[in-house]
């Protein structure tokens, strides 16, 4: 699929990371939206919107990553779910992985990163 | 050919920077963000970086005032967040700093994290002056191409 085509959710606490990382997706053309929480990551599901990635900061105030990711599975969410963080100690990498995300970016990120997960799970074949 | 002495001189200012160690990789991936929509995207991302940063210092040299009984672990989450941010814009001296100071904070080395932290706001305020000049020289010169990479 090309990237043209898909849509992404961007869902960090840092207003700063949030033009960032909205700002290397349309880079990319990828069009997307910015929210500040995992529960405002749950609304916005909630409201009937889908979106092909989701780029999910792992430490947010209100609800954080884990508990979004957790929250959004059982849902029934089937978005590729990327969780950015700066932590890089294989623990908390571990628990993220468990709660159910496709893939661990670790901060800052850049266009590099993006375009490698955003081939790895939409490859043109 | 006028044109091209400010903007070598843009260049020369950006080259010392790196070569200072003040910034790294990201701040290019920053300025390769700019676009004719946001010619000044990497000035209006440092603005709202030293901004929105100040409330963490201060909270941080709040949590420092208590110094007989510092709460690590929330230092260490509010170096964290700063740290984060530090490191979008490619400050790398200052994102060293932060790297050190959750060190001591993980030793629970108060010493270690009041010195670190006198560090880190020297070299915040450093790279904030510098930067300003960086980008007042940049405005002076006038939009570049590209963003170049230095040596």
């Amino acid at each position: 699929m090309d990237s043209h085509k898909l849509t992404a959710l961007v869902v960090d606490d840092d207003r700063m990371v949030r033009i960032i990382h909205g700002k290397m997706l349309n880079s990319v053309g990828v069009k997307n939206q910015v929210v500040q929480n995992g529960k405002e990551a749950i609304n916005v599901h909630l409201s009937g919107q889908t979106f092909d990635l989701i780029l999910m900061d792992l430490d947010m105030p209100i609800m954080n990553g884990i508990e979004a990711i957790k929250e959004l599975r059982s849902m029934g969410i089937c978005s590729t779910i990327a969780g950015v963080s700066a932590r890089s100690m294989e623990s908390h990498i571990q628990e993220f992985m468990e709660a159910g995300l496709d893939e661990y970016l670790e901060k800052p990120l850049n266009i590099s990163k993006l375009t490698s997960f955003i081939h790895k799970f939409y490859v043109t074949n | 050919m006028e044109r091209s002495q400010p903007r070598r001189q843009v260049a020369a200012m950006k080259q010392s920077l790196f070569d200072q160690g003040l910034l790294d990789e990201q701040f290019i991936q920053l300025e390769e963000l700019s676009d004719d929509a946001n010619p000044n995207f990497v000035e209006e991302i440092v603005t709202l970086y030293y901004r929105d940063s100040s409330r963490l210092i201060s909270s941080i040299e709040q949590a420092l005032k208590e110094r007989h009984t510092l709460d690590f672990n929330k230092l260490d989450t509010l170096m964290h967040q700063f740290k984060g941010s530090s490191s979008s814009i490619g400050a790398k001296k200052v994102k060293a700093e932060c790297t050190l100071f959750r060190e001591y904070c993980r030793t629970g080395n108060a010493e270690g994290c009041m010195k670190t932290f006198q560090q880190l706001k020297k070299e915040y305020a450093s790279l904030r002056k510098k930067l300003e000049a960086y980008f007042q020289l940049a405005r002076q010169a006038g939009p570049m191409e590209t963003a170049c990479r230095p040596k």
